[in-house]
């Protein structure tokens, strides 16, 4: 049965922005702050460009970079649909911990690796359908309503792995982690994977529309029809999925789940990197490759203080020092002085 | 009795209700000595509660507490190691500079229209950063002040000691009960927290309460790195990692409302000591592991919040 108030269909629109051509999207802020960084790093190591190929695979710092920020970038497309919809997602790093824990501890105890994979992406799916239900069922501020599994996340893996630090060395596990697919690292080509995939959902179908519209007024969007609450568990338990996934991806890193340092402040950055992506905190405008981008400046950045030789602490300044620029940027203040300076009439 | 006082009485019976089981299975927790310990225990996350309370009543959230106490203990150190001044001017210094971090996090959340959380994140990098800047070891604190602080207490009947960390907590939460139930500040906070156009159109001061409470927030969360400091005697960048989760826990536990508006500066008080009845449950037990102190935290949590919504929502429905 279809709705006849609610036409979907994108037929009259302007042009969508995967449409416009490739100039405008490399003149985005985003694109140049990149460039800008990576240019940096270059200027800091001359090295910094070169890729080598050896054991059938991409080696070098901008690979580096790549790799190391492909677990942000995971949890980034996940948080953009979480933010996206006017709400944060504040207990994916406890998440990953607890994916992490949940594979680690199945594979040191005989099940095959598969099985425990599965096994770590549905207690990801779990985690997320948790939240989802305290925020659509209970109607709890969604910043509140992570927290709880924020502050007991942490605990729970503890309690799967009992307090150690479990280490494994089973193939699948650490292919996951450090393997390569087509001379790339996997963590980069899930990540990839994962970009294309939810990029394509949201703005091949009128998916993208629907979060957006919850996120601009949840109540204006149900009286429109919209199955506002189902939409909101949808994307909550994605965003459990997705940080089960960098769970992963950092357990078969280090070759073990760490449950108290496994994707601790990941959170912070995963929401850093959507913001600098563009997508509004106050949720209906996103995109998930920018934000992907954002996970990448991020990267770069630490990448780029580590060459340099700053002890890696100092990082925090930087970023904080982004953050403050971009919210000055975007605020209405600057907004309106932007618009008095190029000689407007007084 | 009030209907708005219930939550309040519930946490308090719970609190109640959870010592006298944990007494009943641990019969020794029944003294002076283990009170007195809960307040110096949880005198900094107390106090940096109650700075959370103020933020969390004007409808925001502070994410830089932790940070700024972490980034206190180690310009205290700094200040008295370093550059060898007396404790109690690097105290005044240290409160200074957190107070003027809170003020500036307040006008920029004020100013530049972004929401409390993203502004703070950034107060919390910029905070552990700059400590981490200041100095990246731990560094320990040897002054005759310090030892005299530490050693001085009034004890209580039963052996229990009240040091001055617990004592200066117990001025802390009744300064600001007073500051919040009885001052036309805490009105205006109280009005910020309700709605902010109908408080801005009462005619209160949007941006000048704005910036005091996250003024008063990082003064408290100073206050709470000096005590940080008295308490372990060092300064170290990563101090009170995640205390911010914490305070807002004890807030949550305490009955105040997420949304604004609606809460008792007391609860916090009660929030606080039901974590501490926790952590000293598990130290006491020794067979249960530390991270159940997450998870018990966690579930309280939870359970507040769920208290909260169905008090609500057999009132007047507020959307």
């Amino acid at each position: 049965m279809t709705r006849p108030t609610v036409d979907l269909r994108p037929t009259t629109q302007p042009p969508l922005p995967r449409q416009r051509p490739i100039t405008s999207f490399l003149t985005k802020p985003q694109v140049i702050a990149l460039v800008a960084v990576l240019l940096v790093n270059w200027a800091l190591f001359p090295g910094f460009f070169t890729i080598t190929w050896q054991d059938g695979r991409f080696f070098g710092s901008l690979i580096d970079v790549l790799n190391r920020g492909a677990p942000v970038a995971i949890l980034a497309i996940g948080m953009t649909m979480v933010i996206a919809t006017k709400g944060v997602d504040l207990s994916v790093g406890a998440v990953m911990a607890i994916s992490g824990a949940t594979a680690a501890t199945l594979v040191t105890n005989g099940i095959p690796a598969p099985t425990a994979v599965l096994a770590a992406l549905a207690t990801g799916l779990l985690c997320g359908l948790w939240n989802g239900i305290l925020v659509t069922v209970l109607e709890i501020q969604p910043i509140i309503a992570t927290l709880v599994l924020m502050v007991a996340g942490r605990g729970l893996a503890q309690l799967i792995t009992e307090g150690t630090i479990v280490t494994f060395s089973d193939p699948l596990l650490i292919f996951i982690g450090t393997g390569s697919f087509l001379g790339l690292p996997m963590p980069v080509v899930i990540a990839l994977v994962l970009m294309v995939l939810a990029t394509l959902i949201v703005r091949r179908t009128a998916l993208g529309l629907l979060i957006e519209a919850v996120g601009v007024n949840r109540s204006a969007a149900r009286f429109a029809g919209l199955k506002a609450g189902t939409l909101l568990l949808i994307v909550y338990t994605f965003a459990g999925f997705c940080a089960a996934i960098s769970g992963l991806i950092v357990a078969g890193d280090i070759r073990g789940a760490d449950a108290n340092n496994a994707g601790l402040w990941l959170e912070l950055d995963a929401i850093l990197a959507v913001v600098i992506g563009g997508t509004s905190l106050m949720g209906g405008r996103f995109s998930i490759p920018m934000a992907v981008l954002g996970a990448m400046i991020i990267q770069a950045m630490n990448t780029g203080i580590l060459i340099s030789g700053f002890s890696p602490e100092f990082n925090l300044v930087v970023k904080s020092a982004v953050i403050i620029v971009i919210l000055v940027l975007q605020s209405p203040l600057s907004a309106r002085l932007f618009r008095r300076l190029p000689g407007a009439p007084k | 009795m009030t209907r708005s006082l219930r939550p309040l009485l519930a946490t308090t019976l719970i609190f109640l209700f959870a010592y006298a089981l944990a007494v009943s299975q641990q019969p020794a927790m029944l003294s002076t000595r283990v009170l007195g310990n809960f307040l110096t225990d949880n005198a900094f996350l107390g106090i940096a509660a109650v700075g959370m309370t103020f933020v969390i009543l004007s409808g925001g959230i502070d994410l830089s507490v932790g940070a700024v106490i972490g980034f206190t203990t180690v310009l205290v150190a700094v200040l008295i190691m370093w550059l060898e001044l007396h404790p109690l001017l690097a105290f005044a210094i240290a409160l200074i500079v957190a107070t003027a971090f809170g003020a500036i996090m307040g006008a920029a959340i004020h100013y530049l229209k972004v929401p409390s959380f993203i502004v703070t994140l950034a107060g919390m990098f910029l905070a552990r950063g700059g400590a981490s800047v200041l100095s990246p070891d731990s560094i320990g604190i040897e002054h005759p002040f310090f030892t005299a602080v530490q050693k001085s207490y009034i004890l209580l009947p039963g052996g229990g000691r009240l040091t001055v960390v617990g004592i200066i907590m117990l001025i802390v939460f009744a300064c600001a009960i007073l500051l919040a139930h009885r001052t036309r500040f805490g009105s205006n906070v109280y009005a910020l927290g309700g709605s902010e156009t109908s408080a801005a159109l009462m005619g209160v001061p949007v941006a000048r309460t704005t910036i005091s409470i996250y003024a008063l927030s990082g003064f408290l969360a100073g206050l709470a790195g000096v005590v940080f400091s008295l308490y372990t005697s060092a300064g170290y960048s990563l101090n009170a990692l995640g205390v911010e989760l914490d305070a807002i826990a004890a807030v949550v536990i305490g009955g105040t409302l997420l949304t604004g508006g609606y809460g008792f500066v007391a609860g916090t008080f009660i929030g606080v000591m039901l974590q501490g009845l926790v952590q000293t449950y598990i130290v006491f037990d020794g067979t249960l592991s530390s991270w159940w102190t997450k998870i018990v935290v966690g579930v309280l949590l939870f359970m507040f919040i769920l208290l909260q919504r169905l008090v609500f929502r057999a009132g007047p429905r507020r959307t």
